[in-house]
């Protein structure tokens, strides 16, 4: 979508989604230099999120989650412990990712997600969902180089 | 620790200097001019938290797959040295790394229901009235290779490097335990560290397991001051903490300041299944397994890595190669070491040194030749002391996608 905007609009959009990050660096900043001490864990510190926060080709710029139906939700409801990698980094089906679910709400202090849950467990089976590797892949991503030594 | 604060400030100034432009230019195509409508000093997240060497001073090409917490992987030839210097060793976390350690005040308090009197210690008293001693030992996160199962199981997706073999010297836990005085039905010892949960509740504590008597009375299980004759990393565990090589390596706990010996099996967070356990019986792919029936990882298995040359080397104008790399048993010891060029239909043997020590990797090499031109893999396989080789394929499946020892191989092509 960037692509297209127009250089003026471009330029409100980088300095919206600026002021955004700062406000997400500021709150983490925060509660980093607390130590862990006084802080409530729930429900307090879902992440507050910029609907309209960059996006590029599908994906959410800031936490490189993929731009769909449920990215608002996951976002704030799932970033404020761990980081979008550990998402991103993740393949299940849709009982596979409510398992994961109810293993966080069992041992890591998630909370009930209510009518969320169903748009945040469609987000990630959609979007994350099993791809068939087999019991052995072929290597890829192989970067080749010259070995002179 | 005020200092290394200080100049881990300003190497992040310097970074943020030398980055934020290249960084914009590529986050938003080529068009390097909105830099000018960023406050200074500041770096998108997107960009901020793909390099490893912040905050801990690691290796540029060390692999971050998760910065909260953090976990970071070594790609498999950056552990070519003989012993893993701390900037190329993985970082594994289940919590937050604590802030303000003040090693001055530091203490380690041991307890639990088979401790004839509870007792606590200063750091400076554990490092002056015992005994010391210096192993190099191998630490292999339980989860190592999790990214190639399938059906894919929960949990950061490592490749094949959480595994490192650096020298750690600290004082035996036996002799600890031997001044304090057990009783005689202890059955295991249980670690609690600093480190917050990922939720910050005070309460709940991210990681605290632990290893069994027997384990833990062994030449080799440390409480651990020092890496590599330096002050523990902070990202390791500074400036306390447990090793038990050979285990799983979460039984290593860091940031110590308390050591249960318990009168049944440590029951401290991610003991509990699934966390760090595997069917007590095979199962099929992708089966649900309930948590009685799930069994805690002891030994972990024979496993090795090519670490010269890094996989893609084109060879050109000659057909030869010499491969080195490292290879590792768990509680045993590697008896040989093999190496295919041709997917497992033919082996041959690698030249294998001893440990330096009981639970050091060994290491070994190869004259490699390759009969034309053409790609080829070049797969390792170890076989420890009691005849079992790494499989070619993933071994068996598990929920949490453990233990994934299958042979390491490179992709080679002679042009």
């Amino acid at each position: 979508m960037d692509k297209n905007i127009p250089g003026k609009k471009k330029y409100f959009l980088v300095l919206a989604l600026t002021i955004a990050a700062a406000l997400v660096l500021l709150y983490f900043g925060l509660n980093s230099g607390d130590n862990g001490k006084g802080i409530q864990p729930v429900p307090d510190k879902m992440v507050q999120v910029e609907p309209d926060a960059e996006i590029q080709g599908g994906v959410h710029v800031a936490t490189g989650l993929v731009a769909d139906e449920g990215l608002n939700q996951v976002i704030a409801n799932c970033t404020g412990c761990h980081s979008s990698q550990l998402i991103i980094q993740n393949r299940a089906s849709r009982e596979g990712w409510i398992e994961v679910i109810r293993w966080m709400q069992r041992t890591q202090n998630l909370w009930d997600l209510g009518e969320n849950e169903e748009i945040i467990v469609s987000y990630l089976s959609q979007n994350y969902a099993p791809v068939w590797k087999g019991r052995r892949a072929p290597l890829t991503d192989i970067k080749w180089y010259e070995l002179k030594e | 620790m005020k200092k290394e604060q200080l100049q881990k400030q300003s190497g992040r100034r310097k970074f943020l200097k030398n980055t934020a432009r290249g960084a914009l230019a590529a986050w938003f195509g080529t068009d390097i001019v909105f830099a000018s409508a960023m406050p200074e000093g500041y770096v998108p997240l997107a960009f901020q938290r793909q390099d490893p060497a912040e905050p801990f001073g690691k290796h540029r090409d060390m692999i971050v797959l998760n910065e909260r917490p953090w976990n970071i992987e070594s790609p498999a030839h950056l552990l070519d040295d003989k012993v893993t210097p701390a900037d190329k060793m993985f970082v594994r976390n289940n919590g937050l790394i604590p802030e303000d350690i003040d090693a001055d005040n530091w203490s380690l308090t041991v307890d639990g229901e088979s401790v004839v009197q509870k007792k606590t210690f200063t750091l400076q008293e554990l490092k002056t009235r015992f005994k010391t001693y210096t192993y190099q030992l191998t630490l292999e996160c339980g989860g190592n290779g999790r990214g190639e199962y399938f059906p894919p199981t929960e949990g950061n997706q490592w490749n094949v490097g959480a595994v490192s073999c650096a020298r750690w010297t600290g004082i035996r836990v036996r002799d600890l335990l031997n001044e304090v005085g057990i009783r005689d039905n202890a059955v295991y010892i249980g670690y609690h560290g600093a480190d917050s949960h990922l939720s910050r509740d005070p309460e709940k504590e991210p990681i605290s397991r632990g290893v069994p008597m027997a384990k833990a009375l062994e030449d080799e299980t440390l409480l651990a001051f020092q890496m590599n004759g330096e002050d523990i990393p902070l990202a390791h565990g500074y400036p306390l903490r447990l090793i038990a090589s050979g285990y799983p390596a979460s039984v290593s706990g860091k940031w110590l300041n308390r050591l249960s010996v318990r009168d049944r099996v440590h029951d401290g967070a991610k003991m509990e299944a699934p966390s760090y356990r595997v069917p007590c019986e095979p199962v099929e792919p992708g089966a649900e397994v309930a948590p009685e029936d799930m069994c805690i990882i002891e030994s972990m298995p024979v496993k090795s890595l090519i670490t010269f040359p890094a996989s893609g080397a084109l060879l050109k104008g000659r057909n030869t190669v010499n491969i080195r790399g490292h290879a590792w048993a768990g509680e045993l010891r590697v008896a040989k070491m093999s190496f295919s060029i041709d997917f497992g239909a033919t082996w041959h043997p690698c030249k294998l040194t001893p440990p330096v020590n009981k639970f050091a990797w060994q290491h070994f090499e190869a004259d490699v030749s390759f009969p034309k031109k053409g790609y080829y893999e070049i797969w390792a396989m170890a076989t420890d002391s009691q005849g079992h080789s790494q499989p070619m394929l993933t071994p068996g499946w598990n929920p949490k996608g453990y233990l994934n020892n299958a042979c390491h191989r490179i992709a080679v092509k002679v042009v």
